[in-house]
């Protein structure tokens, strides 16, 4: 499954990194405390958390993950939405909570 | 230059977690009991106490670096400090602007009492003081250089709540006086497994909650006189003014 399908298919916002889009997905990540990304996180994968800040985008990089999705109507700090665009990295958001949206993309990954 | 005794991060009765017994004025007769010459007063996102342990402190020599412990949105904890009244209470301002409401009843977290010098309670915060505010760290960061406060983000070894745990490691772009590391860590332990610049001024801090913990720990600053624009230069290490972190041999430091 491509970022692009799981956009469509949840009807998640873009907010930035469009080049991205292509990038297929192997699994997803949740946390919101980004030292455990760091440590904890696969390449490929989608990081869902409420984060916004720009260092968000420094770890998604690091570890190649394939897109960000913010719950709750969050949305990305300005420097968060540059560095997502200079890497290509989609950040997506949701109104949905962490919960819904992990439990969506469990069940679609693991069909 | 003389040598200082400092420990500037204290919480006083009113955050929920520290102890009922440390009230403005145990809290400055401790200080002196245990020989600190300038103590910070920083309670979970609130300055009310600050004030008073100030004029307290005053009478018995001891400089009080007035302001807060802030929680950013994304739950790092750092210090604050601002020079005068008007800007600490221009910060109070932009705290209640921020602080989301989350009740606490009957004090489920902990009582978040303001009380006077004879230590009777004045009111009792209703909000849970130490939730995250609606205001990420750089825009915190930029509210206190505006009114050209101290900004130094705590125990940033801390496996919870500091700025490393939080973030993954401290943004290039923002900007601090100096940073804090908890109490049982060493210097070199902190310089040697963190990424952290050779010129930032490291603060060990005691972290009160109880009276028994102040004065436990401390920082030297070498300064002319106790003085925020002295502490600020020391900060920064100029003018020949620094800090240095005072290192028990009786105590083992991880």
């Amino acid at each position: 499954m491509k970022v692009s399908d799981l956009m469509d298919k949840y009807g998640l916002t873009l907010y930035s990194g469009e080049s991205g889009l292509g990038k297929e997905i192997s699994g997803g990540y949740v946390s919101d405390l980004l030292s455990d990304v760091m440590g904890n996180a696969s390449e490929n994968e989608v990081w869902i958390t409420l984060q916004t800040h720009q260092n968000v985008m420094a770890i998604a990089s690091l570890k190649d993950l394939a897109a960000v999705i913010l719950v709750k109507g969050f949305e990305p700090d300005p420097e968060m939405l540059e560095h997502s665009n200079e890497e290509g990295i989609p950040v997506l958001g949701t109104s949905w909570g962490t919960f819904e949206m992990a439990g969506k993309i469990y069940a679609e990954l693991n069909r | 230059m003389k040598k200082f005794r400092a420990d500037l991060h204290i919480h006083t009765v009113l955050s929920p977690c520290a102890d009922l017994e440390m009230s403005p004025k145990n809290i400055v007769a401790r200080a002196k009991e245990t020989g600190l010459d300038i103590i910070g007063i920083t309670d979970h996102n609130s300055t009310l106490h600050a004030k008073l342990v100030k004029k307290l402190a005053e009478k018995e020599g001891i400089f009080v670096l007035t302001g807060a412990e802030v929680t950013t949105r994304e739950e790092v904890h750092c210090l604050v400090f601002f020079e005068d009244e008007s800007r600490l209470e221009a910060f109070q301002n932009f705290i209640d602007r921020h602080l989301p409401h989350i009740p606490n009843p009957d004090g489920h977290f902990g009582y978040q009492p303001v009380v006077n010098e004879n230590e009777n309670i004045l009111e009792l915060v209703p909000w849970f003081l130490p939730a995250a505010l609606n205001a990420g760290i750089n825009q915190i960061q930029h509210e206190v250089e505006k009114l050209e406060g101290l900004f130094i983000p705590a125990h940033i070894d801390r496996p919870a709540n500091g700025i490393i745990s939080q973030l993954g490691f401290i943004p290039d772009d923002l900007k601090y006086d100096a940073l804090g590391i908890s109490k049982h860590i060493s210097e070199n332990y902190v310089r040697k497994h963190y990424v952290v610049g050779n010129k930032t001024t490291l603060l060990r801090n005691s972290d009160a909650h109880y009276l028994q913990q102040i004065g436990e720990i401390y920082t030297q600053f070498i300064i002319e006189k106790p003085a925020f624009s002295e502490i600020k230069m020391a900060l920064h290490q100029q003018n020949s003014r620094f800090v240095e972190i005072y290192e028990d041999n009786h105590r083992s430091y991880s």
